[in-house]
């Protein structure tokens, strides 16, 4: 399976190239910038590791694609994505939010059903990703 | 600024007598008056009876949506009445009517309300008082509601939407680009496991959401309860088939409001993030429905039904600007708001200050979209307006460039009726998305190089090729019903 979060998943992967040019658009609007990785894509994993905090005031994508180069070699099977933080007032949240790496192989996820009175059901997702161990 | 006015308005004298009187002798026509920062505003395009001077017909306006009958009555002696009595202050002929055109003179009228006339938090009130009596009254042909600017101390008496743009994106885990959805069809006759069936491939193959279709509440051929059950399977098996986060729009207009509130805690219950409700159902229930999703942590989505009977003529009823500012006071997530390329009526321009209206935290008089009167939202959440009739992967540049980011774009025989299969639907309409997403960011020319866009991702695209091909041709190019209409020199407030 693929995981699709984000604004770019059913498009091939991004190269290099491409997410400098995002980046780049993200810098252009005032934007900060961010590197996060995990190993555990659930859809409602909010919170992925932080690859240092978000970059303020940057001029340059080098800045970010160096810690992408850092964070992909240090955590070569994770999930890793780049966001954008706007800090207009009324938004101040994130405003572009990608997956720049993948792992080889996508386990997936189980979902259970628990049945319960009545033809209610109670749904559980679970990541394969997460049953090693 | 203008404080209450002391002493008698003109003709008050005459009250002690008793008999008929013009509107505009009675105070209701204040050509020098400055609307307060506290005032209600409304933009009324009148047009009089034969005979019925524009000030006469104005001060009318301003009189019957406020205090006044047709008759003197004594007792306004024992009020403030000056406080009572709205105050039409500007009158402008509207361009391109009356002596020399094919439309009866038609004219803008400028009328404010002091504060005290509005109940706090209660659109079924600023309703009942500004189009309560006033679009039947005799002296005038027809009358329209254009515009209105609500004082940030009215604003600030509502809730405003349960959940807004913003916390929507987070809950959801979208960002970035425009939200992507599509209506369930046929509209009837789907039984509840068939429908749940359409809602599974849509999502799975891309979509964020689907939707219940207006008229579908609880028919015999789909119990509520069924298309609820089969729905959030869906729902649940699309979102670990994908990792993302999933959603159906679960209808639950109902008869009554114990109903509703029954249909609505179900889809609580089965674990669903959003209920839908249609206009219909009135601002009072839509006001308790926002009430309840700001305590279930549930997005509302409101599908306009109806809007159509009184929004669309220029000439009478009311803009669905007004009533876009009025939803987002009542308090709804997600608005249908027009397409302006797809099957129903919408100038581009026009439907922009809609989306403006619904999205911005301050709108500045922008006459060419309508917006008449600065308005400031005084940080009430804002509403994600919704594209949906009649529009395919094809005009992916268009709906971009028009809308941008924060809106729904829905697809519905833009997804299901794609030769390849639901899902392949589905496939095209976000591939194509993405696509334009991240050329506009690239910084390309997505207006002119649209076409040309989308057409280099459907070489590897399959599905987008197909949606490509069979839509090609379909395109709604009729001349607007309702566009705006402005004078060159700008008005007040």
């Amino acid at each position: 399976m693929r995981v699709t979060q984000g604004q770019f998943s059913f498009l091939p992967d991004l190269t290099d190239d491409e997410i400098r040019k995002q980046v780049n658009y993200a810098i252009d609007q005032g934007w900060a910038l961010s590197v996060e990785h995990t190993e555990d894509p659930h859809p409602r994993n909010t919170y992925w590791h932080m690859w240092g905090n978000p970059m303020f005031g940057i001029r340059d994508a080098a800045a970010v694609m160096m810690e992408l180069d850092g964070c992909r070699k240090a955590n070569a099977d994770d999930y890793i994505r780049i966001n954008a933080f706007d800090n207009t007032r009324g938004v101040e949240s994130i405003v572009m939010s990608f997956i720049v790496q993948r792992p080889a192989h996508e386990p997936g996820f189980r979902l259970q059903r628990q049945e319960g009175e009545g033809r209610m059901l109670k749904y559980s997702t679970s990541g394969y990703s997460m049953d090693r161990a | 600024m203008n404080a209450v006015q002391k002493g008698p308005a003109k003709g008050i004298k005459e009250k002690n007598s008793g008999g008929v009187l013009k509107y505009a002798e009675m105070g209701y026509w204040q050509p020098d008056y400055e609307p307060s920062d506290t005032d209600v505003v409304c933009l009324f395009r009148i047009t009089p009876q034969e005979g019925v001077e524009p000030q006469e017909a104005a001060a009318a306006v301003a009189g019957e949506s406020s205090t006044a009958t047709w008759t003197v009555v004594w007792t306004d002696l024992l009020t403030a009445h000056e406080s009572y009595q709205a105050k039409a202050f500007r009158v402008d002929m509207v361009p391109g009517t009356g002596a020399g055109t094919d439309t009866p003179a038609q004219y803008f009228a400028h009328v404010a309300y002091d504060l005290v006339l509005f109940e706090e938090g209660s659109i079924a009130n600023m309703t009942a008082s500004l189009i309560g009596n006033v679009f039947s009254f005799k002296p005038l042909k027809a009358c329209r509601l254009e515009d209105i600017r609500i004082p940030a101390a009215y604003v600030k008496t509502f809730k405003g939407p349960p959940t807004g743009i913003i916390v929507e994106r987070e809950r959801l885990d979208k960002f970035g680009r425009p939200v992507l959805g599509a209506t369930m069809k046929p509209k009837l006759g789907l039984s509840g496991r068939n429908y749940g069936r359409v809602v599974y491939e849509g999502l799975t193959g891309g979509l964020d959401f689907t939707k219940d279709d207006e008229n579908i509440n609880s028919q015999p051929f789909m119990h509520w309860r069924d298309r609820f059950l089969f729905c959030m399977d869906a729902v649940n098996k699309a979102q670990a088939n994908t990792g993302e986060v999933k959603g159906h729009y679960m209808n639950v207009t109902a008869a009554t409001m114990e109903e509703m509130y029954e249909r609505a805690e179900f889809a609580k219950q089965l674990g669903s993030v959003i209920v839908m409700v249609d206009l219909v159902i009135g601002y009072t229930a839509i006001q308790s429905m926002a009430n309840w999703c700001r305590k279930n942590d549930m997005i509302l989505h409101m599908h306009r039904a109806g809007h159509g009977t009184y929004t669309r003529q220029r000439n009478h009823g009311i803009s669905f600007r007004v009533i876009a500012k009025w939803l987002r006071l009542a308090g709804v997530d997600h608005l249908h708001a027009g397409t302006a390329v797809g099957k129903l009526e919408g100038d581009p321009m026009t439907v922009q200050g809609f989306y403006n209206v619904l999205r911005e935290s301050y709108n500045h008089q922008d006459l060419s979209r309508g917006i008449f009167y600065d308005q400031d939202w005084v940080d009430t959440k804002k509403v994600m307006p919704v594209a949906s009739g009649g529009i395919h992967a094809g005009q992916m540049h268009q709906l971009l460039s028009l809308f941008g980011d924060d809106c729904i774009l829905q697809f519905g025989g833009g997804t299901i009726g794609h030769p390849g299969g639901i899902q392949a639907g589905a496939t095209a309409n976000r591939v194509a998305l993405e696509t334009m997403v991240k050329a506009r960011n690239e910084g390309r020319d997505i207006d002119n190089e649209g076409p040309e866009i989308l057409q280099q991702a459907a070489k590897w695209c399959t599905p987008l090729a197909q949606a490509l091909d069979t839509w090609k041709d379909v395109a709604f190019n009729y001349t607007s019903t309702d566009a705006p209409d402005f004078a060159v020199t700008p008005t007040v407030a």
